[in-house]
């Protein structure tokens, strides 16, 4: 009762002009707009290619996913010709025929993710602290520059280069250096396969990304222990801390803020294994590491025909598999994302 | 010189050590690759090569450049060089446009816009509706290979970051004295943000430089770039039960593929790397 005879109470001649005012402005909004695109029209002529590129390769694939929900299984025809079969794909590899391999593909991605994570996430930190010790500035700047240059060079050349030094040899080609190596330490037996064997992948493929990853990784690490001031480390000091509890109470809260934006950025991520690297790993070396090796995406190019031993018949399923799998992804990231805008104030989008 | 305590003088050794041990292993297998290139055929064959080469041959590097293998390596090599040219210059007008279009403060649909590009960061169609429509919009020759990759909202987000950094009152003087929008762009945006502009170049560059699958999916044979052409002769090598009658062996020529594939990589790389270490900062991104 109160609210209502609030708002039919006589309205002050301030509001009355602030409301005309908004009358004007919501009249007059297409003509403002329009003088201001007139006015500064470069700006405008120059988003149109962009808005053209970000169209057509962006938007419009996204139509293209109504063929997980149809019978589509030969890439000549044109989605529209082809019948809607409903939700069949994704119950024929959720609950379907399909279903082991689907779900292994996805626990693979998960598992390879997650280890690539709890190993791979803390050598970054680890080797921006080694380098912040390092005083002689030309020795620190030339390991940080080498240290970087794996980042920049391409996944086939990485791939290749595993694939020959670990190659188990043969009659006319003796064992890959580092299969050499792996036997004389004992790990696997003399000229033993590595590439074709489902216990290796996870940590070939790891320990590789490590090798890509950890020194362009340190970077961000780098400055933010850079950004720390020396006189905290003075104080700690004096109120007599050593080294690892200089460490420990200075360097780690003052790159806190760094620490947690890229673990919550990395658990975001941890449904996006890349394609090319596990393609290209797992070329021409057999089906029995796919047991470990096969991910989502790996998954979906092989059904859907883009890959070499893929048959191209599971178009509808492969487009099916990624969807599920990018829904879910898209879900973690926007999570992450908005953690992150809490925890930190910092994001990405 | 600071007088260090016992702990900090230990780190200091052990920071030393570990360091160089990590920048050693590095190195190492591109060290190992040239080795490989060109040591000679029983060095290579009984693997004897450990870290330099031994009694050395060249003739499987002057065979990929000159000899048996020159014809399709330097066709591959000029394919890489036109797409990594021209798509670098498609991504870089179409970002730069962008970001400075976003980063003035009185654009119409200002915030339409913004999520228009940003979206696409969120969500893609997946890799399947992808090459569909890459089938449908003719990405299936060189231009195709330029105009279809290429643009990432990312880096567009990256550099409007930058623009909006710069200060207002240059670029007012400049519109008094009657600079239009394209001479504010040119003359004052660009010469100041060249660090990020050296970042996303090069990030631009590395990707069609370095790019494999699409290429190798939608183009054929003789349009076919360098990652490619590499992975065919490397898998060749890998399969050692050909027989190969060269005086070198087929491993030397592998590694000597991938040693020229990198050299351009190598070379410029130093000159490069002051920028990114400096423009790339994922943790101050912001919207």
């Amino acid at each position: 009762m109160n609210n209502t005879a609030k708002m039919k109470r006589e309205l002050t001649p301030e509001e009355i002009h602030h409301e005309e005012l908004m009358e004007e402005l919501e009249r007059t909004r297409w003509r403002r707009y329009w003088h201001q695109i007139k006015k500064s029209w470069p700006v405008y002529v120059m988003l149109i290619p962009v808005i053209l590129f970000f169209y057509f390769f962006r938007y419009r694939p996204i139509g293209g996913i109504l063929v997980a929900f149809k019978n589509y299984d030969n890439y000549a025809i044109s989605i529209g010709e082809s019948d809607f079969y409903g939700l069949y794909a994704f119950r024929y590899l959720i609950v379907g025929p399909q279903a082991e391999r689907f779900w292994q593909a996805f626990r693979n991605t998960f598992t390879l993710s997650a280890y690539g994570l709890f190993f791979g996430f803390p050598i970054p930190i680890v080797l921006a602290l080694l380098f912040s010790e390092i005083r002689n500035e030309t020795y620190r700047n030339i390991t940080q520059i080498i240290s970087y240059l794996p980042r920049f060079i391409s996944t086939v050349v990485i791939t290749s280069l595993i694939g020959l030094m670990l190659f188990q040899g043969s009659i006319n080609q003796s064992p890959g250096i580092l299969n050499t190596l792996f036997a004389k330490l004992g790990w696997i037996e003399e000229g033993g396969a590595v590439m074709t064997e489902p216990e290796f992948f996870r940590s070939i493929y790891i320990i590789s990304g490590i090798w890509e990853g950890a020194g362009y990784g340190s970077i961000v690490y780098f400055a933010a222990i850079m950004a720390i001031s020396p006189t905290n480390y003075e104080a700690a000091k004096i109120d007599g801390a050593n080294k690892l509890a200089q460490i420990r109470y200075v360097t780690l809260p003052g790159m806190a803020p760094t620490l947690t934006i890229m673990l919550i950025l990395r658990i975001g991520d941890i449904l996006s294994v890349g394609y090319e690297k596990v393609l290209l790993l797992t070329q021409n070396q057999g089906l029995s590491v796919l047991s470990t090796a096969e991910v989502i995406s790996t998954y979906v190019l092989t059904l859907g025909g883009l890959w070499s031993s893929g048959s191209g018949s599971g178009v509808s399923f492969a487009a099916a598999a990624d969807l599920f799998n990018s829904f879910i992804a898209m879900f973690l990231v926007l999570g992450a994302n908005y953690i992150s805008r809490r925890v930190s104030d910092t994001s990405l989008f | 010189m600071k007088r260090l305590d016992r702990s900090e003088l230990i780190f200091k050794i052990f920071a030393y050590v570990l360091v160089t041990v990590f920048v050693l292993t590095t190195i190492y297998p591109f060290i190992y690759s040239v080795s490989m290139a060109i040591s000679s055929d029983s060095a290579v064959t009984f693997g004897r090569v450990v870290l330099w080469p031994v009694e050395i041959q060249l003739n499987a590097v002057t065979d990929l450049i000159v000899g048996e293998w020159a014809k399709s390596f330097w066709i591959a090599y000029t394919n890489t060089l036109f797409y990594t040219f021209y798509g670098t210059i498609f991504s870089m007008t179409l970002s730069i446009f962008a970001a400075y279009a976003l980063s003035r403060r009185n654009l119409v649909f200002k915030r339409q816009i913004g999520f228009f590009i940003v979206f696409t960061m969120w969500f893609s169609a997946g890799l399947i509706p992808t090459y569909i429509n890459y089938r449908e919009m003719m990405v299936n020759n060189r231009w195709g290979i330029i105009y279809g990759f290429g643009v990432q909202a990312f880096n567009i987000l990256l550099l409007r970051n930058y623009f909006n950094g710069i200060s207002r009152e240059i670029e007012e003087a400049a519109i008094v004295d009657g600079a239009n929008e394209f001479q504010v762009l040119s003359n004052i945006y660009l010469p100041m943000s060249k660090s990020a502009l050296a970042t996303i170049t090069l990030f631009y560059a590395l990707n069609r430089w370095n790019g494999y699958f699409w290429n190798m999916r939608l183009v054929q044979g003789t349009e076919h770039p360098l990652q490619v052409v590499l992975r065919g002769i490397i898998t060749n090598a890998s399969n050692t039960d050909d027989i190969f009658n060269y005086p070198y062996s087929e491993f030397s020529l592998a590694y000597a593929a991938i040693v020229l594939s990198i050299i351009p990589i190598v070379v410029i790389y130093p000159y490069l790397q002051r920028y990114f270490a400096r423009g790339v900062n994922v943790g101050g991104v912001k919207e």
